[in-house]
């Protein structure tokens, strides 16, 4: 009597519990992307399954990064969940910023998450961020006009071949560009696709001392190879071209080849947007033979900011979004080619997502990414495509501006080198490296 | 002669003024137009610019996607009241200094429009921190107080260039009939000075609908404005410019049929003294 006293009791005060935490509206802070707003379209699933009602605010992704950065920095707690990337997560982790993810359920099996992903969504080995998808960079290539000019995409491709092969795909006379890259000025931008780029060429951001290394050979080869590749077989005006030009430029049919981020296959493929949907094959990021790719990796995650006051809530938010019920969820509503890729390894296990076209490649430049070795020679940063430190978003945007500066022809590869290289001593002077 | 030289003029005038207008507003055509486009047709290159299959896919996904309704109430609310409680500070301000000015007062104008000239983010850092201290954040009352210290200086410059333009000598004679400070203000001053005043609504108004800094960066959930609605058609992966323009779309129409109606007002509050 007494035990079952004890039991009813218990189970009162659980449930008491569990109705505060029910009880919550929990805000979250994401970016405006196709897999962000799908989301918000399963929220009621959400709500059934814990009660939590959830507020959204959508926002641009740089005008996201400053509002949750302000908010975060100033512990304004305007956010419950915030979504943030790759770069920001270890910085905000070592600084204390963020909860940390370690005591997810044992149904969330946080092990599966793909071990590129949680290596760089940690700090010092604490996972801070849960993927919610995760991408790299690769190869999308036309088919027929790969065919059309006598040659076969290699599954591993180097930059010479893309040279050789951009070159005789370009159809000036019918409006077709070979190739079409990022050469837009600002670090996630053009500033992105250089950084990754320049791996590949054996070049790196910093070296052990810190010290920029702009004026290397391996970065002159980098920026001189772009450039002269893009003159010869790019679009008019590739120094202003970001993802979205890119991506126009190629469901218009008018780029033989795009390498960029791996979500957008999934644009490229889809007839109702793209007038090449069948027509489109995938390969590796290219690389110079120097053992290291020219791919990325980014994630866009889940984070819970310290000293919110509905932590428990929030961490079961992100517990369903970026679980494997919700990436079955989807794949029962709108199919598997539409479910969040790169965050989990059972997905691509999956029998029917194997069937998805761009899922293997995926997952191969994925896996082929390591952000703790990103570049041929040793560096003290984390990062392939960016250096997880506060600094670099700043100092990147400015380099990566003189060397669109230098792609329009306003200055030399060497002039924007020089000045890349003064510009980055400087600012990591100021800040005491 | 004359005549025909005048109405060759008045002809040319007429197609320049046309042609110029339509020069201008021709980004907001496009906007609309690209609101009834698919996605794939925005991005058509040639651009189609009415020969496109016409659909209003993009405001029902809009509006499915987005409460419009509040963000159009928070605009409202926040534009209005920072309007009108400009208004209440700056009527006061001008006329001191356009009926009893002091050696300073060209100073003070100067450094008032000074304020307007550092950019925003230098301080907001500071306000954001004094908004949290205040419980602020994300309420329309921050809003409404921020918007309204933004766009003093400019109500305050208009309404001390209209008042300067009425004779002091019709304020005096109020004053010798007996009438006190707010007789003067209320009854004498504010029926002569109508237009520059409604202008200066008008234009205040529309300041404070379009202000995106501001209310981007304190706003969440539930004081976010039309600029936080746009924002969130937004994105630099992925093409979403048919329902971005769409948003934009349901955005300005409400300020843009208000400036429709009030064009007669506010032209001639703007040309108020310009023509002596």
């Amino acid at each position: 009597m007494k035990m079952t006293l004890r039991a009813l009791l218990g189970a009162s005060v659980s449930l008491a519990l569990a109705g505060g935490v029910m009880a919550e509206t929990i805000t979250i802070a994401t970016v405006n992307n196709g897999d962000m707003i799908r989301m918000q379209g399963y929220t009621d699933d959400f709500t059934a399954k814990t009660g939590h009602t959830v507020e959204w605010v959508t926002l641009e992704e740089n005008v996201l990064r400053e509002r949750v950065t302000t908010d975060i920095t100033t512990k304004g707690g305007q956010f419950d969940i915030m979504t943030i990337g790759m770069y920001e997560t270890p910085i905000w982790g070592k600084n204390g910023w963020l909860v940390p993810l370690n005591d997810l359920s044992a149904d969330y099996d946080a092990a599966d998450i793909l071990p590129a992903m949680a290596g760089g969504l940690s700090y010092d080995g604490t996972l801070y961020a849960a993927p919610f998808y995760g991408e790299s960079s690769m190869v999308m290539y036309r088919t027929d006009l790969m065919q059309k000019a006598g040659l076969t995409m290699p599954e591993a491709p180097t930059w010479a071949f893309i040279r050789e092969a951009a070159a005789k795909m370009t159809d000036r006379a019918n409006d077709i560009n070979g190739i079409c890259l990022r050469g837009k000025a600002g670090w996630g931008e053009g500033g992105a696709f250089i950084t990754a780029m320049s791996n590949s060429f054996g070049a790196r951001w910093f070296d052990e001392n810190w010290k920029p290394t702009f004026d290397s050979e391996a970065w002159a080869n980098t920026v001189n190879f772009f450039k002269g590749m893009m003159d010869e077989s790019g679009p008019a005006g590739y120094a202003t071209n970001g993802f979205n030009e890119n991506l126009s430029l190629f469901q218009q049919g008018k780029c033989g080849m795009w390498i960029d981020a791996t979500v957008a296959a999934s644009f490229v493929t889809n007839p109702a947007d793209s007038t090449v949907a069948d027509r489109v094959g995938f390969a590796l990021a290219p690389d110079n033979g120097l053992g290291k790719r020219s791919n990325w990796l980014w994630a866009w995650a889940l984070a819970i900011p310290a000293g919110t006051q509905k932590e428990a809530a929030a961490k079961q938010f992100i517990e369903w979004a970026t679980s494997k019920d919700y990436i079955e969820l989807v794949a029962a509503k709108e199919g598997w080619a539409n479910v969040p890729p790169g965050a989990r390894t059972s997905l691509y296990q999956n029998p029917e997502y194997q069937k998805v076209p761009f899922a293997k490649m995926t997952l191969d430049s994925i896996l082929s990414a390591d952000p703790t070795q990103p570049t041929v020679d040793p560096v003290p940063y984390v990062g392939i495509q960016f250096a997880a430190i506060p600094e670099f978003a700043g100092i990147a945007t400015d380099v990566s501006q003189e060397f669109s500066n230098a792609y329009a022809g306003q200055q030399t590869v060497e002039e924007a080198l020089a000045k890349a290289q003064a510009l980055a001593t400087e600012a990591m002077e100021a800040a005491g490296y | 002669m004359a005549r025909s030289i005048s109405q060759r003029r008045k002809t040319i005038n007429t197609v320049l003024a046309w042609s110029l207008g339509l020069l201008i507003f021709f980004p907001i055509l496009w906007t609309i137009l690209t609101s009834f486009k698919t996605e794939g047709d925005a991005i058509a290159y040639p651009p189609k610019f009415l020969f496109f299959d016409w659909t209003l896919e993009n405001y029902a996904i809009v509006q499915e996607r987005s409460n419009y309704m509040r963000y159009l109430w928070n605009s409202v609310i926040i534009a209005g009241g920072s309007t009108l409680l400009g208004i209440l500070v700056a009527v006061p301000a001008a006329w001191s200094m356009a009926f009893v000015p002091s050696r300073r007062t060209k100073d003070i104008l100067m450094w008032m429009l000074s304020t307007k000239m550092l950019p925003a983010v230098g301080v907001l850092y500071p306000i954001y921190l004094l908004f949290i201290k205040l419980g602020l954040l994300d309420t329309r009352t921050g809003l409404v107080i921020v918007l309204m210290l933004i766009n003093l200086p400019i109500i305050v410059w208009m309404l001390y260039t209209y008042f300067k333009e009425i004779p002091a000598e019709i304020l005096e004679a109020a004053r010798m009939d007996g009438a006190g400070l707010k007789d003067e203000i209320l009854h004498v001053l504010t029926p002569m000075a109508i237009p520059g005043i409604a202008s200066t609504i008008l234009l205040n108004f529309i300041l404070a609908w379009n202000e995106a800094f501001w209310t981007l960066n304190l706003t969440a959930a539930q004081a976010g404005t039309l600029t936080a609605f746009i924002a969130s058609y937004s994105s630099p992966e992925g093409l979403f410019y048919a329902k971005l323009s769409a948003a934009s779309t349901m955005a300005i129409a409400p300020i843009l049929i208000l400036g429709w109606f009030s064009q007669k007002q506010l032209v001639r509050g703007l040309t108020f003294g310009a023509v002596k």
